[in-house]
Formats: C-alpha cells, sequence, structure tokens
C-alpha cells in the first residue's frame, strides 16, 4: 500500500487548488480584517479610548518625545498625537466609505441599466464613464474645489463620481454576459418585466463583483482623501485626520520631529494595504465560488 | 483477463479527497486490467468516478488526494514512481483525449505550434520535419488539408474538427495507452461517429491500448474489447462488450434498457428510477440497492464483491441471466 | 398574411433568418397541433436552434410568418405587458441546465415568482400550486429550498420544465432540453416529458441533433440541413423508409447494439 501526492496539474485539478488559495486566503483574512476591524473599533470609541481630547492645546508640552503621558508625543501645538490619531480615523474611514459607497450604488444602477436597455442610453453611459475614468480623481477635485471651495463634502462628492468608472465598467461587462445567460431568455418569455430581471435577478447575481469592487477601492479612496487632506482641499484644521496630519507635521520634520507625520503615514499605509488584501481575498472568495 | 501481461494494471484502488473540511472517499474500489493493444469500455453516470480513476492512474489528482491500491504500467508502479518519472510517462507512453478540447489547447497559438511544441522542444525534432509529421499525422485522423490548418487558429475549427486535433497531438508522441474521457460527449452525433471511428481505426492499426470512459454504454460497447460499469466509486460488473446483453449485474441491464435508440416504435424506455449515489453517500450495503428492482434483504446490509459470473464479473447479491428475467422479450425486439 | 388554420397552434411559413451575409435559416414551414410533438433534426449549423428561437419570440425573422393560435407573437422587443400576455402560448426549454436557472434563486422562488405574474392564487394556494409542478415534474417538495447549484443537472433539467409548466403553456419548444445529460438521466427526463404531454396536451418542438431520443418524444420528425429542411414525415415513415441519404447518414451515427461507427464519405467543413 502506498500513497503519494501529486502538486495540481492542468484543469481538472482546480476544486482542490481553489481549496488551498481559500486555506491561504483565509490567514491573510484573518489578519487583514483584525486591522480593518480595530481600526474601525477605535474610530466608534475614539471618545472612550483616547487619552486627551485631540484638539487640547498645551503651548507648554510643545513637541514633547514619546513619554508615560503621551504615549506618541505631542504635535506643534502640544496635542497628544495619539488621540489625535484615534479620533482622525473617524473622518479619515469614513470619508471613503462615503465615496466607495456612492460610487457602488450609483454606478451598479448606471451598468446594469446600461447593459440592460444597449442602444444610445448604453453608449452614453460608456462614453461618460470612460471620459471620468480618463480624468486623474485629483485633478478634478482641485477644478471643483476651485469652484466650490475646499472641505470634506466637496471632496466625498467629487471622488464618488471619480470612483464611478471603476465600479461600473467592470460591472457593466459583467451585466452584459450575465444578460446573454439562457435564464434571462427565460424570464423574458415568461413575462417578467425588465426592471425585476435587473433588479431581481442581474443585481444580486452581480453583489459579488460589487462588493469586491468597492472593497478593492477603499483603500485608494482613503488615500485620495489624505491626499486632499494634505493639499489643503478636504479636511479643515483643525479637525484631526490622517492626511492633514502628515501635512501639518512637516513643520515638526523640520524641526527634527517627524513623529506626527512618520505615525499618521504609518497608519495610512497600514490600513490600505490591510484594505487591499481583505478586497482580494474576498474576490478570491466570492468571485472564485462563482465561476 | 486479469493476465500477467496486462499493459495497465489497476489494483485495489480506493481515493480519498479533502474537500471543505471532509475527507470523502471517492473511489471505493477500482479493479482494472488492460492487456497491450486492448480497449476497456469504463461507463458510468456523472459522478460514479470513472474520470477520477483516469486521473489517478495518471496521477493528475490534487493535493491532499490520498491513494491506496496500486496502478501498474507496464509492470512499473505507478503509485510508487517519483513525480519526475510520472510525467516522463504522461508525456511519452499514455496520452489523453478530454471531452472539451477548447479548454486544454492555447486559443492564441496555432494548431501548428500546439502539434509541433513538444516535438521541437523535448525531442529535438527540426521544424520542419515536425510540421511535415504533424500534417501526415492530420490526414490519418481525416483532416485532408493538413498544411493550411496547421496554420489555423482554434477558433476557426468547429469542435469536431478540433478533437480530431487533439487526438492527432495524442499520437504524435506515440503511446501505448490511450486515455480519452468523453471525448465525444460535447459532439453532435454524426461527429461522433466519425471521432469515435477515427479513434477506433487508429487505435487498431497501431496497436494502441485505450480506456475510453463513457456514460454511454452503447458507444463503448462499439469501440471496446471490454466493459467496466462503475457505480458510486466501485466497479460493479466487468465483462466482454460482446456479452452485454447477458449482464449480470441490474445495473448494467437498467443502463442498457435506458438508453435511448433507434429500437422501434415498440421499444419502451426504461428509466432508472432516483439518482445515482456519490461514493461518500454509500451505506454498508450495495451501493445500487435503493434503486434496484431485484434488491432483497441482504443487498441493504452487505457489501457485495466482485466475484467471477457469467462472462465476467460482477458485484451483485443475486446476479442472473436477463434471458430469465421478464425483460427478455423486449431486449430481443430491439437486438432485430 | 398566411390564412389561418383552424386548431393549428403554430404555423410558421417560409421562415428565413440572415445574419449579415451567412443564412442561417432558409424557407422553413413548421405546423403544430394541439398536444402533436414534432423534433427538429440536425447537427450543429443546421439552423434548427435558430428556428426555435424564432417561434420562442427570441429572434426576429428576416422574412416569412409564425402564427401561434392565430396570433403573430411579440418580437424579441416587444414590452412585457405584451410578452407576459403571449407567455401561456410559448414556453422554452434550454439545452444547458447550469445557466438556464438563476443562481441565487431557490427553485421553488422560480416558481412561486411565474405563478404571481399569471395566476390569482395567493399565499398558501400559492405554494401549494408549486408544490404541486415540483411533484410532476419528479422532484421532492422539500427540494423547493434548494438553490440549483445543489441540484443535479438532471434535477435543474426537471426544475427548468416545472418553472416553464407554471404558465400552462400550450407549446413547449425544447432545444437539445437533453443533450448535455447523462444517457441514463435522459431516459427519466424523456420519460417525463411523455407523461407531461399525456396529462396536459402541451405539444412540443423538440430541437435535437441525436435522431436516437426521437421516437421516444415525437411523432413527427424535420430533418433540417444547412437551413433548409431536407426531410420530414411522421417518425415511423422517416426512420423506416426515409431514402433520404443525409436522414440515413444520422439514423447510421446513432449507437446501438451491434454498431460500429463509420466515417463518412469526406464533406466539406
Amino acid at each position: 500500500m502506498s500513497t503519494y501526492q501529486i502538486a495540481a496539474l492542468g484543469r481538472g485539478s482546480t476544486r482542490l487548488g481553489r481549496l488551498r488559495g481559500l486555506i491561504r486566503g483565509r490567514c491573510v483574512l484573518i489578519v487583514a480584517g483584525s486591522v480593518v476591524a480595530v481600526t474601525v473599533l477605535t474610530a466608534v470609541f475614539a471618545p472612550l479610548i483616547a487619552p486627551y481630547d485631540p484638539n487640547a492645546v498645551d503651548p507648554t508640552a510643545v513637541y514633547q518625545p514619546s513619554s508615560s503621558a503621551h504615549w506618541l508625543g505631542t504635535d506643534d501645538a502640544g496635542r497628544d498625537i495619539l488621540s489625535r490619531l484615534l479620533y482622525g480615523a473617524r473622518s479619515s474611514l469614513l470619508a471613503p466609505a462615503l465615496v466607495t459607497l456612492t460610487a457602488g450604488l450609483v454606478g451598479t444602477a448606471l451598468a446594469v441599466s446600461a447593459a440592460w436597455l444597449g442602444g444610445w442610453y448604453d453608449r452614453l453611459v460608456s462614453a461618460l464613464l470612460d471620459i471620468v475614468f480618463g480624468f486623474p480623481g485629483l485633478i478634478l477635485a482641485v477644478v471643483v474645489a476651485a469652484m466650490f471651495g475646499a472641505g470634506l463634502t466637496v471632496a466625498v462628492v467629487t471622488l464618488s463620481v471619480a470612483y464611478l468608472p471603476f465600479i461600473g465598467r467592470v460591472v457593466r461587462s459583467a451585466a452584459l454576459r450575465e444578460r446573454q445567460l439562457p435564464y434571462v431568455s427565460a424570464l423574458r418569455m415568461l413575462g417578467v418585466s425588465g426592471r425585476r430581471i435587473c433588479l431581481r435577478h442581474l443585481t444580486p447575481n452581480l453583489l459579488p463583483l460589487v462588493l469586491v469592487q468597492i472593497a478593492t477601492s477603499y483603500g485608494y479612496a482613503l488615500l485620495d482623501v489624505a491626499a486632499f487632506s494634505f493639499i489643503g482641499l478636504g479636511v479643515q484644521p483643525p479637525t484631526a485626520e490622517w492626511g492633514l496630519m502628515v501635512a501639518n507635521g512637516s513643520t515638526g520634520i523640520l524641526a527634527g520631529r517627524p513623529e506626527q507625520s512618520l505615525y499618521a503615514g504609518v497608519v495610512i499605509v497600514v490600513f490600505v494595504i490591510a484594505c487591499n488584501l481583505l478586497g482580494g481575498s474576498l474576490s478570491q472568495r466570492l468571485l472564485g465560488d462563482n465561476r | 483477463m486479469t493476465g500477467t501481461h496486462a499493459l495497465l494494471e489497476v489494483k485495489n484502488l480506493h481515493v480519498t479527497l479533502t474537500g471543505d473540511r471532509r475527507r470523502r472517499t471517492v473511489l471505493h474500489r477500482v479493479d482494472l486490467a488492460i492487456p497491450a493493444g486492448a480497449a476497456l469500455g469504463l461507463v458510468g453516470e456523472s459522478g460514479s468516478g470513472k474520470s477520477l480513476t483516469a486521473r489517478t492512474v495518471l496521477g493528475l489528482l490534487p493535493q491532499g488526494a490520498r491513494v491506496e491500491g496500486e496502478v501498474r504500467f507496464d509492470g512499473r508502479s505507478l503509485t510508487a514512481m517519483a513525480p519526475a518519472a510520472l510525467r516522463g510517462i504522461r508525456s511519452h507512453e499514455i496520452a489523453m483525449v478530454f471531452q472539451d478540447p477548447r479548454a486544454h489547447i492555447n486559443p492564441v497559438r496555432t494548431i501548428g505550434d500546439f502539434l509541433t511544441e513538444g516535438l521541437v522542444t523535448t525531442r529535438g525534432v527540426r521544424r520542419a520535419v515536425a510540421e511535415a509529421r504533424a500534417a501526415a499525422l492530420l490526414g490519418e485522423v481525416g483532416i485532408a488539408d493538413g498544411a493550411r490548418r496547421l496554420r489555423q487558429r482554434p477558433s476557426e475549427l468547429s469542435g469536431g474538427l478540433l478533437q480530431r486535433v487533439m487526438i492527432a497531438a495524442a499520437l504524435l508522441t506515440e503511446p501505448r495507452l490511450l486515455l480519452a474521457d468523453e471525448p465525444t460527449t460535447a459532439l453532435d452525433v454524426t461527429t461522433q461517429a466519425e471521432v469515435m471511428a477515427i479513434i477506433d481505426e487508429t487505435r487498431l492499426q497501431r496497436g494502441l491500448a485505450m480506456l475510453f470512459i463513457t456514460h454511454d454504454l452503447a458507444l463503448a460497447a462499439a469501440v471496446c474489447d471490454r466493459i467496466a460499469v462503475m457505480y458510486a466509486g466501485s466497479v460493479v460488473e466487468e465483462l466482454p462488450s460482446g456479452h452485454l446483453s447477458d449482464a449480470e449485474h441490474p445495473y448494467t441491464r437498467a443502463l442498457m434498457a435506458s438508453r435511448p435508440d433507434l429500437g422501434g416504435p415498440g421499444k419502451k424506455l426504461t428509466a432508472i428510477k432516483g439518482r445515482p449515489l456519490s461514493a461518500f453517500e454509500t451505506g454498508p450495503g450495495c451501493a445500487f440497492a435503493p434503486r434496484c428492482p431485484d434488491a432483497r434483504d441482504t443487498c441493504t446490509t452487505q457489501h457485495p464483491a466482485l466475484l467471477p459470473a457469467g462472462s465476467g464479473q460482477a458485484a451483485c447479491h443475486f446476479p442472473h441471466h436477463p434471458r430469465a428475467a421478464a425483460g427478455a422479450a423486449e431486449r430481443s425486439t430491439s437486438d432485430a | 398574411m398566411p390564412e389561418h388554420t383552424p386548431g393549428a397552434i403554430l404555423e410558421a411559413t417560409g421562415l428565413r433568418k440572415t445574419f449579415g451575409d451567412f443564412t442561417a435559416v432558409d424557407d422553413v414551414s413548421l405546423t403544430l397541433t394541439p398536444g402533436a410533438s414534432l423534433a427538429v433534426v440536425g447537427e450543429s449549423g443546421s439552423g434548427k436552434t435558430t428556428t426555435a428561437r424564432m417561434i420562442a419570440g427570441l429572434e426576429q425573422p428576416t422574412t416569412g410568418t409564425i402564427l401561434l393560435a392565430g396570433r403573430q407573437p411579440p418580437g424579441p422587443r416587444a414590452r412585457t405587458t405584451e410578452r407576459r400576455r403571449f407567455a401561456q402560448h410559448v414556453q422554452m426549454v434550454f439545452q444547458d441546465p447550469y445557466t438556464s436557472l438563476d443562481r441565487h434563486q431557490r427553485i421553488g422562488d422560480s416558481i412561486t415568482e411565474v405563478l404571481a405574474l399569471h395566476t390569482d392564487l395567493r399565499g398558501s394556494a400559492r405554494t401549494a400550486r408549486m408544490t404541486e409542478l415540483l411533484e410532476q415534474v419528479g422532484l421532492n417538495p422539500q427540494q423547493a429550498i434548494s438553490r440549483p447549484r445543489s441540484l443535479s443537472g438532471g434535477q435543474r433539467q426537471r426544475a427548468a420544465i416545472a418553472r416553464a409548466l407554471a404558465v400552462q403553456p400550450r407549446l413547449l419548444v425544447l432545444d437539445e432540453a437533453v443533450a448535455a445529460l447523462d444517457v441514463s438521466v435522459q431516459a427519466q427526463i424523456l420519460t417525463l416529458l411523455q407523461d407531461i404531454r399525456r396529462q396536459t396536451q402541451v405539444a412540443y418542438l423538440f430541437i435535437t441533433h441525436d435522431l436516437g431520443v426521437v421516437p421516444h418524444i415525437a411523432d413527427e420528425i424535420v430533418v433540417m440541413r444547412q437551413g433548409r429542411v431536407v426531410d420530414r414525415g411522421t417518425t415511423t415513415e422517416v426512420l423506416d423508409r426515409s431514402q433520404h441519404p443525409y436522414t440515413r447518414a444520422l439514423i447510421d451515427s446513432v449507437p446501438r447494439r451491434g454498431w460500429k461507427p463509420r466515417r463518412r464519405p469526406a464533406t466539406p467543413t
């Protein structure tokens, strides 16, 4: 009696190959998921966890190094950096969430209706998505901010539009494939309305893809919101926000105290990496099952 | 015919796979023997384990598969062989033809690239020589304008033509065993007849042995010397294909009766009730007992062993000749 | 407009369909009476599926007319209300049971969705009718809560048949409805279709490449090749007495006892 194992080769072995990916994907999912979950929890419970008021200015304790009183030290106005990071999670996380959810909702609605109706409407939607896709989000935001003034609302609305193509283009091509499937013909012959086919059949079947697109865009949206705040077009001081903290810390760098920029930068990088890993792992799990 | 000279011998094969958390038995017990130059039809419904048997022979099981028992090719044990040696056997001595040729060919390369790549890169044959050989082989599988076809891409060929290209590719390495896994299931019946004729002729000309996997008993009988019928991960009957009408196992007989064919207007189609069990669902008794018209108490409690019966072997507690059974009249009309 | 034969539920006259320069269907005429069963047999590329899709209203004929119970079917771009009114004239069962059901929808829901549109049944009466339909196609009522992925190919095809029967159609177009199934499961579905036709008087238009299944499902046969009808007659006439060489070639390619596969004389492909 002998036992042998041979690595998966060729097409027929995809089932176990996928299983291996799932296990590996699960470790990533746990680590990335924990980072995201902890960050979200700190945002929600910031008032309970933060040792200081994030906006409490203390001219006597400017640029303090880390100590038992201020774990991560203080900034140029003597504010506690840890408290500002914790509170900063709130606007830093919420703004990209609004961006991706709006883009996801509107993008899916546009994509499914375009794929279903076809004709001039589809061409119009595709053209608009292509035009927006060609525009760098930041430049779009600068133009809009010049017209309507800076601020978080303008940033979120502009970025929502800028992110439409990331959801819309992918979902539209998937919806075009989906509507060719025989079950759609069967539903039409049974007299089911186009509206109902779109809402009750096509969209639920495309939902995993939409979720994956939202999850993978989230990290980028967070970077973009932070970049907005960094160049002064997003969140306005003195509100605590990660991008703003990086910008604000630049004066400290010259003074030989880079802590604020450094910590805020590290938090952004770690969180964005975790988001992207989570998105990738979601994509493997959700879409791997359906294909 | 489990002679000592069998080219391929499968003994006591038992395979488990790791599914979503659980280990599942996919093959309970498979014994097969194919002498050099002979053809065996491995027949069963979806999920009976027939394709997995072929994958086990080739060592193409997914990771985490546990194989017990033995697979011997030309006296060498494939189960104990190092992966590199196994790859050698796969590329030189055993060739495979699959159900869906389009999934096994690179859509952006030409037919010529596909056919000659192996010869040029691993055997050092000159490109012009390899192309001439490929074109000649295409002629042999019924593709007349081989030289033109070599420059075409898979998308320009119909399913039937592409399957012939796959057969040519399988023959190119001059293997000794051909594994054909449902090679005609995706084709029209007319194309099926043609592709099967090509497989049959070239096989006989070259003295190639074949393991032919199909769900169609009549098709297997037409091109194979012997038939092994699988059900729920075990071989339940093994017999010469000429003796199918004297099948001992009720499952084999039920499969025969359920084949839609041109048996004349009087021929009634008898479907097997219920659904086939998977190997991991089987209980202590005979796996076919829940669907068997002749099942008795013993059948649900005791597992039948594969024992000599009639002109072959059958795993049934109560094998009997259909001539004695009620369905005899029906069968003789369909013979006419 | 051709005259309407009283009693016919399907009259297709002079159907022709072109895609660009390619003529997929050329001058095909078919008639079906209530409860009849007609098989359209041909290889891939014979135009049989395009013919079926035109009759089902999924394609618009380039020329020619289709009358279903004397009325012209709505085209593929027709409004929902028109299509809904026409649903009980013709329904279709597709070849691939893996894509003809919505993969996220439970089997029971796919049937009640149709019942909600086409019947006055509400609440428990609707559920009872759904259960009845599942039983009619040989599915266990407990499978109402199954999603397609947990069913076998044969079970999915049964579910697709139940969904089509929910509108009580007078004509069911079966497009290679057993081709993707194991031989043993083909027998089950063919027997089921025989029973349903006896019980409900539904007519079948059975599209297939396999003449072997035809005697078990159809009374009449139309043989198509390269878009044209080349042979037609009752099932016995065609299978036993047809002199048409192409029909003979189709008959000869059906595996059976004592059959040997043969190469056809070279035909241009």
